[in-house]
């Protein structure tokens, strides 16, 4: 047995977990029309590679990923370019963004297999991790870093691949039933990103709240004898948090700024790890999910979800009433983003889809409207998992102290949420550091901006100034010059009228399509406008011979 | 389509700040029913006064202010400000005495600093320091345990004495009372007594502190370790404070037990287990971070000691307070917990 560690802080939540793990997965339905942003994921837009009107298949490219950190996109189903255009996204930012829009023809006819592998540990790594990039695999856990790059050691070594299954927030099943359901399947591709880092170790980590897919998976470790370790780790949110869950498994810490991998660590979720595997085996790429629909449903469930389904779709199939809709979180109830509109597609980071209606059915128990001052009791400080001060962070950030703000390490915040979840006066803490966090980024890019265009300036005063002073010389030589006779100028008059008149005869010269022909073929080309030239004589001719 | 779309996180734990201070309350109840007994109806009647004082005041401030009463009034804030007030002030005290104190704490201490969360210092200890050096006659009229049920004094009878000075049997308020046991060691020491004479010649001494006082002190003992198990305050400041001041204690008495009275005695005499538990803990004066909150409570300990034994005032606990208040921020400062993944943890 593994023995654990802690992390400081955190809460415990109510898992509200039940309903939505009662059902077995069902695919969603295919709807009519499927809205794919081309932003999934952290880093630059993909670039679409389809024009409107263009038929596509299932699974086949329609946009590339941008620069270096980026994912590509395929289509989830056959049918129809429609539009390229703005469409609402799951963004906090309630900004719509640029979406490609496919009218599904309901055959789901899959493009062509492109590749075949029989056994991965053949591949090369970076054959490996080339498979992964081109599926469009992102992290399925949430922030949507490209699963690649994560994928990438860049030669140093890594000690453990850690797949986490703990899924800490409450009422989100789609990693639990993904276990349960396909625990064959993520192990596979688990076993497949091992290969890609080269581990020395793997574990998978699950809350022990999910006792049904610990077993499943040891289970097919016990038949498939893969030398991977299922660790349950305690029901405390955030042990989901990748920094937590290193902590709780190492006792180490990840250090700031820093990456799992400096300290030896790859952490992967358990919905990357199936998707690794439907590329790598299947050759099929990152076109659909499992999505956990819960809240105010009829049937709260989990259901297999073509990237791109709007969110409305979803919560019909499960029975949810659009019509009372009132507020539908992306996400879980910790972190999750809530949407203005339900025709929000389900993204490739999309895990839970969240809904509260005006019946208020389900409990979630917001926070007052009216925050009254923190009164400094500290509790916060002690909920906090990565032990910062959020009472000093919300008065500096209030106070608009941005510099204080990140000596009190700002940027640390994983805007978990706990600190917020437990304020007795009720402020909304996460909000105030995600608004001071865009007001720094924003000085930055300004000051960058300000530095740019500074340098610019500088270079072009001095530019000015080489000018002037080439100028100046150059004054100094032509006036010299014509100043001492009008026989030059005369001559240079000449001269310039002989270019003009050689030009005007080179451009009576018919024009040749090709340049660079061999002689046979110039031959052929004279002789053909040679005839050319005597038929527009012959036709030239023509009309006058029938007016006489 | 309008849905709402509040940032997150989306759900809460429903902890607030009424519902802390209505379990600091209900902490100090079973102390107050143990003074009562002791003392007499005086303490019952003192907080009754200076609740309404304290609500009052709390309101007019925020109508002056233009802030919202419901959400500020209903946070129960200044109704503990009262009780705590209330608690320092001796239970046959003139009722102007502690409407002049509740006043002062919520109108001087609160809120012209900014109200709640906004005050430096903590409003009840404002209002007493206040009490204590404009009224030092009133303020120290203290009273020997019984001595009102002794004289079958009721709760009629001390109405009268508090609001109209009607004394009983034509007594006075200063026949009626006597030192607390702190101030009578103080005194007593000052004419070359030893301790444990001074204890031995007193009634008011009961086993190791005074008698009565020990009983409310183990209630506050009780009601503060209920807080700290129901997390609405912290072990760090109570057990700084506490230890302290044993520590400190029990080397002078060691030292010397004629001319210092033993650690227990400094626990549970006076006021030092209401300030530990109830005073010191106040977040918003106190300092918040954990390390921050040991630092201030051993220099608490440090302060009621040092007053106590060389200083002016017999009980300072009050005075402590105020000044590590002052210290607080800068407490703060230089001890902020180290965040995970900064040096000095296990990378
Ligand atoms: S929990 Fe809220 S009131 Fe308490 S210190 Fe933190 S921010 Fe202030
Ligand atoms: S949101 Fe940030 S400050 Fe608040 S508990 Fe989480 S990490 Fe700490």
């Amino acid at each position: 047995m593994r023995r654990l560690h802690q992390f400081k802080g955190g809460v415990v939540l109510k898992g509200h977990k039940k309903d939505s793990t009662l059902m077995p997965t069902q695919p969603a339905r295919l709807p009519a029309s499927l809205v794919l942003p081309l932003k999934q994921h952290i880093g630059s837009a993909a670039e679409p590679v389809v024009a409107v009107g263009d038929k596509v298949l299932k699974g086949q490219l329609i946009a590339r990923a941008g620069d270096t950190i980026s994912a590509p996109l395929h289509a989830p189903s056959s049918g129809t370019i429609r539009a390229i255009a703005n469409h609402p996204v799951p963004h906090p930012s309630g900004l719509p963004a640029p979406c490609i829009f496919i009218d599904s023809d309901g055959e789901e006819r899959w493009r062509p297999r492109q590749h075949q592998i029989f056994n991965f540990a053949e591949l090369r790594p970076l054959e490996l991790r080339e498979i992964i990039r081109d599926a469009g695999i992102v992290g399925l856990g949430g922030a949507g870093f490209p699963a690649w790059v994560k994928l990438d050691p860049e030669g140093r070594e890594v000690d453990t691949l850690i797949l986490n299954g703990a899924e800490c927030e409450p009422y989100i099943t789609c990693d639990e039933m993904l276990l349960r359901e396909r625990a064959l399947e993520v192990l596979a591709g688990l076993l497949m990103m091992r290969h890609a880092v080269q581990a020395k170790h793997c574990i998978i980590a699950i809350e022990n709240n999910k006792p049904k897919a610990v077993r499943a998976l040891a289970e097919e470790i016990r038949n498939t004898g893969a030398d991977v370790e299922v660790v349950e780790v305690p029901t405390i949110y955030p042990t989901g948090s990748e920094k937590q869950l290193i902590q709780i498994l190492t006792g180490k810490e990840v250090p700031s700024g820093g990456l799992p991998i400096d300290i030896g660590m790859v952490c992967h979720n358990v919905g990357t790890a199936y998707a690794v595997y439907r590329a790598v085996e299947l050759d099929q790429p990152l076109i659909s999910r499992y999505v956990t629909i819960a809240g105010s449903v009829a049937h709260a469930r989990n259901l297999e979800v073509l990237i791109g389904t709007p969110l409305g779709n979803l919560i019909e199939q499960c029975g949810g009433n659009r019509q009372t809709l009132q507020r539908v979180i992306v996400g879980g109830p910790m972190m999750g983003v809530a949407v203005h509109t339900d025709a929000v597609p389900a993204i490739k980071t999309t895990n839970c889809v969240l809904v509260e209606s005006a019946m208020h059915d389900v409990p979630l128990p917001s926070r007052d409207a009216f925050s009254l001052p923190c009164i400094r009791c500290g509790q916060c400080a002690d909920a906090c998992p990565i032990n910062l001060l959020p009472q000093q962070l919300y008065w500096y950030a209030r106070a608009q102290n941005y510099d204080r703000v990140q000596d009190y390490h700002l940027f640390d915040c994983i805007e978990c949420g706990c600190c917020d979840y437990v304020c007795p006066s009720q402020i909304p803490l996460v909000s105030y550091y995600r608004h001071a966090k865009g007001k720094i980024w924003e000085q930055e890019e300004e000051k960058r901006r300000a530095d740019r265009a500074r340098q610019r300036h500088q270079f072009h005063e001095l530019r000015l100034a080489r000018e002037k002073k080439e100028r100046a010389a150059r004054h100094k030589k032509k006036r010299t010059p014509v100043a001492k006779g009008g026989d030059d100028k005369k001559a240079a008059i000449e001269a310039a009228m002989a270019r003009v008149r050689a030009k005007k005869a080179a451009q009576e010269v018919p024009p040749k399509n090709t340049t660079d022909l061999t002689p046979a073929q110039q031959a052929k080309i004279d002789a053909v406008d040679a005839e050319r030239a005597k038929a527009r004589q012959a036709t030239e001719t023509t009309p006058a011979d029938e007016e006489t | 389509m309008n849905l709402i779309t509040p940032p997150a996180p989306h759900i809460h734990s429903g902890n607030r700040v009424s519902s802390m201070m209505t379990k600091v309350i209900l902490a100090l109840i079973p102390a107050i029913i143990a003074y009562t007994w002791f003392f007499g109806w005086g303490l019952v009647i003192n907080t009754a006064i200076a609740v309404t004082t304290a609500v009052a005041s709390e309101a007019l401030m925020l109508r002056l202010r233009r802030r919202r009463l419901a959400p500020f009034l209903g946070d129960g804030s200044a109704i503990l400000t009262g009780m705590l007030l209330a608690f320092s002030i001796p239970p046959l005290a003139p009722w102007w005495i502690t409407v002049l104190g509740a006043a002062f704490a919520l109108i001087v201490g609160k809120h012209l600093y900014g109200g709640l969360g906004y005050n430096p210092f903590n409003p009840a200890m404002v209002g007493y320091v206040m009490l204590l050096i404009s009224f030092p006659r009133e303020m120290t009229a203290w009273m020997h345990p019984y001595i009102l049920e002794q004289l079958e004094i009721g709760f009629t009878d001390t109405l009268g004495m508090i609001f109209l000075g009607h004394y009983p049997y034509d007594l006075s308020l200063d026949a009626l009372s006597s030192a607390t046991p702190l101030d009578l060691v103080k005194t007593e020491l000052g004419t070359n007594n030893t301790v444990s004479e001074i204890m031995a010649n007193n009634a008011l001494f009961g086993d190791f502190a005074g008698t009565g006082w020990e009983w409310v002190g183990n209630w506050l003992l009780l009601g503060g370790v209920l807080l700290i198990y129901q997390r609405v305050i912290t072990w760090h400041i109570p057990v700084a404070i506490l230890s302290t001041l044993f520590v400190i204690g029990s080397f002078f008495f060691l030292a010397d037990p004629d001319t210092y009275p033993s650690p227990l005695f400094h626990i549970f005499g006076g006021a030092t287990l209401i300030g530990a538990f109830f005073i010191a803990t106040d977040p918003v004066s106190a300092s918040t971070t954990p390390r921050g909150r040991i630092v201030y409570g051993i220099g608490i300990g440090v302060l009621i000691y040092v007053i106590r034994t060389w200083g002016g005032y017999p009980d300072a606990v009050a005075f402590a307070v105020l000044l590590m208040n002052m210290a607080a921020p800068t407490i703060d400062y230089y001890t902020q917990p180290r965040v995970y993944g900064h040096p000095g943890g296990k990378a």
